[in-house]
């Protein structure tokens, strides 16, 4: 009988350690399929970063390097200059990418680093607990944000591809969702794209991959997605926000 | 006859560097080791090799963590208030077992300081500077000439023991003009980099760079595999200069720049009949432990003579271990000591023994 669907090559056989309803699974997932529809896992160097994806490096089966907080863009810097001819991606969270990494990734964008970053907004840290990350939304609550965040004493929550879309350097950005089949078939869409555009030398890109945190959410998994559709893609929508021929 | 060329230490270090086969540098400004980062911004452009200013020291720092995971020869270089910037990315470097080297010329601290040599730094290149059980080997040239040496030993040491090399220099080793020859510095040695992230091509298991290991059991085991090896550095690779210790009275200690300073003072205190020893620590990490030891059992004090408030002067009474006392010369904010005041601390220590 022929196999129709199976595990991709790009992922390991280790069992995922993230909580039921988590959308990291899914993005793994896609972006192992990428590595194999493109044929470049043998040639990929896989950059994981801190939080609740922190053992990405055991998950991929292409070579790992694992950064420290926020570092994950500059360490993906030092691996492309040693090896342009090889394929370099980062996969990080909301906490490592827009707020102890800001600086790593605002710059890796602006020189045009020929990298693709995958960028998990899920509005929490999920790995500590569930504190408020930089893109909470207002009146949302988490640990550190008990009676909901307030713009006023707490910030306002960063929409890094409208802000990394204002750069010369990136060549492609996309916010994409997890939510229904059809939103997961277009974020695939957009991961292979941002993997292609740096096969073709074109520059930096980032996919923002709207996800769910249901444990920190205290949501099911049902509620989380609905909360993603609800209140998520209004603040931060979906769409292409630069892309460069 | 190898040619003799005019040289900046900092723009000596750039060309050893080039010269072991560096062709990956990351960098960010600070003075005083502008020189280093400018020489590199020239040349690496011209030979293929890799520049680039990074958006801050943790930015380079990280920059050399993926390169040299990604099995190349790679440096960054900056001055303390960098360095303290950097600690986070070493630690790392460190605890992933990768070879890199990093340029420390010393500044004065705490804080921003001022921009004019220190040595205050000694703490923080020896015992740390980033968290956890780790450590650099730390290389303290005095000349020009043996920034070249030692740069070019720095990469062959990282690549051997995969672990951190720091060049520990000051702003007047980075700035003073000396001749130098570059024919004489040790070959580069090619190492096997089995372990670096170059793409399994499908052909092995992939290869993973980390420092995090969440079983304790699986941390410990890591850290003692580690000591392992910085047992054999410690065996293998102390590195100092020592001289006229037979018969001293007083052995006097100093690296870098202070150990120029004090070969002007034993001059003069031996020509008026004192019977002074010399010991130059070269690798600060691993101490020269042994020759302090042995000294002890002779010499009647040590003097450690530092520019700063006195920090290498704790691992030579480490070494020493109360066999003799161990006095303490320092200048510290940027002003370097005079030979005249080393030998009037060294007169001073006389009328005491």
């Amino acid at each position: 009988m022929a196999k129709v669907f199976q595990k991709p090559h790009g992922l390991t056989d280790a069992p995922f350690h993230y909580c039921p309803g988590c959308t990291h699974g899914i993005c793994h997932r896609l972006v192992a399929e990428v590595l194999d529809e493109l044929n470049i896992e043998g040639k990929t160097i896989g950059i994981a970063p801190v939080g609740c994806s922190v053992m990405a490096y055991d998950y991929f089966n292409c070579d790992m390097q694992e950064a420290a907080h926020g570092r994950a863009p500059a360490v993906a810097t030092g691996v492309k200059r040693v090896h342009p001819d090889k394929i370099v991606f980062t996969y990080q969270g909301d906490g490592d990418l827009a707020a102890i990494g800001t600086a790593e990734t605002v710059h890796a964008a602006t020189r045009g680093e020929n990298i693709t970053v995958i960028f998990i907004n899920n509005t929490i840290y999920g790995m500590t607990g569930g504190q408020m990350a930089p893109t909470t939304l207002p009146g949302q609550v988490t640990q550190t944000s008990p009676y909901g965040r307030d713009p006023h004493t707490q910030g306002f929550p960063i929409r890094m591809a409208e802000m990394l879309a204002t750069l010369d350097g990136p060549s492609y950005i996309e916010r994409v969702a997890l939510d229904t089949v059809p939103n997961i078939k277009k974020a695939k869409a957009a991961i292979k794209k941002a993997f292609q555009n740096q096969i073709d030398q074109k520059g930096f890109s980032m996919v923002e991959v709207l996800s769910t945190c249901p444990t920190n959410w205290g949501l099911s998994p049902q509620e989380a997605i609905k909360r993603l559709q609800d209140e998520m893609i209004p603040y931060y929508p979906l769409g292409v926000y630069k892309d460069v021929e | 006859m190898s040619e003799k060329v005019l040289m900046k230490g900092n723009e000596a270090i750039a060309e050893a560097a080039i010269r072991s086969g560096c062709r990956h540098f990351f960098g960010y400004p600070i003075t005083p080791q502008t020189e280093l980062s400018a020489y590199m911004a020239k040349k690496m452009p011209k030979i293929g090799g890799v520049f680039l200013q990074a958006e801050s020291e943790v930015a380079a720092i990280n920059m050399v963590y993926g390169a040299a995971g990604a099995g190349a020869r790679t440096m960054t270089s900056s001055s303390s208030p960098g360095i303290s910037l950097k600690a986070e990315g070493i630690s790392y470097i460190a605890g992933a077992d990768l070879p890199c080297v990093i340029v420390d010329i010393v500044r004065g601290g705490p804080g921003l300081g001022g921009i004019q040599p220190a040595q205050s730094d000694y703490f923080q290149a020896t015992k740390g500077g980033g968290h956890g059980d780790y450590h650099l080997i730390v290389l303290a040239p005095n000349s020009v000439q043996e920034i070249v040496s030692l740069t070019a030993d720095a990469f062959n040491l990282a690549d051997e023991y995969r672990m951190p090399v720091m060049i520990l220099g000051d702003g007047t080793l980075g700035q003073m003009m000396e001749p130098v020859d570059f024919d004489s510095i040790p070959a580069p040695v090619e190492a096997e980099k089995d372990w670096a992230t170059t793409g399994t091509d499908l052909k092995r298991e992939h290869n993973i760079i980390n420092s995090l290991y969440l079983v304790p059991e699986g941390l410990e085991a890591k850290i003692l595999e580690r000591q392992k090896r910085y047992d054999i550095v410690t065996e293998k690779e102390v590195r100092y200069e020592a001289h006229g210790l037979e018969d001293a009275d007083i052995v006097i200690t100093a690296y870098g720049t202070t150990s120029r300073v004090v070969e002007s003072a034993v001059k003069q205190l031996r020509e008026e009949g004192y019977k002074i020893g010399v010991i130059r620590p070269i690798t600060l990490w691993p101490f020269p432990t042994e020759v302090f030891q042995k000294a002890a059992e002779t010499a009647k004090a040590f003097l450690s003579v530092e520019m700063s408030m006195g920090q290498m002067v704790e691992d030579v009474r480490l070494a020493v271990a109360g066999k003799a006392p161990v006095h303490f010369f320092g200048r510290t904010g940027g002003i370097i000591p005079t030979p005249a005041e080393v030998v009037e601390k060294v007169k001073e220590i006389t009328k005491e023994v």
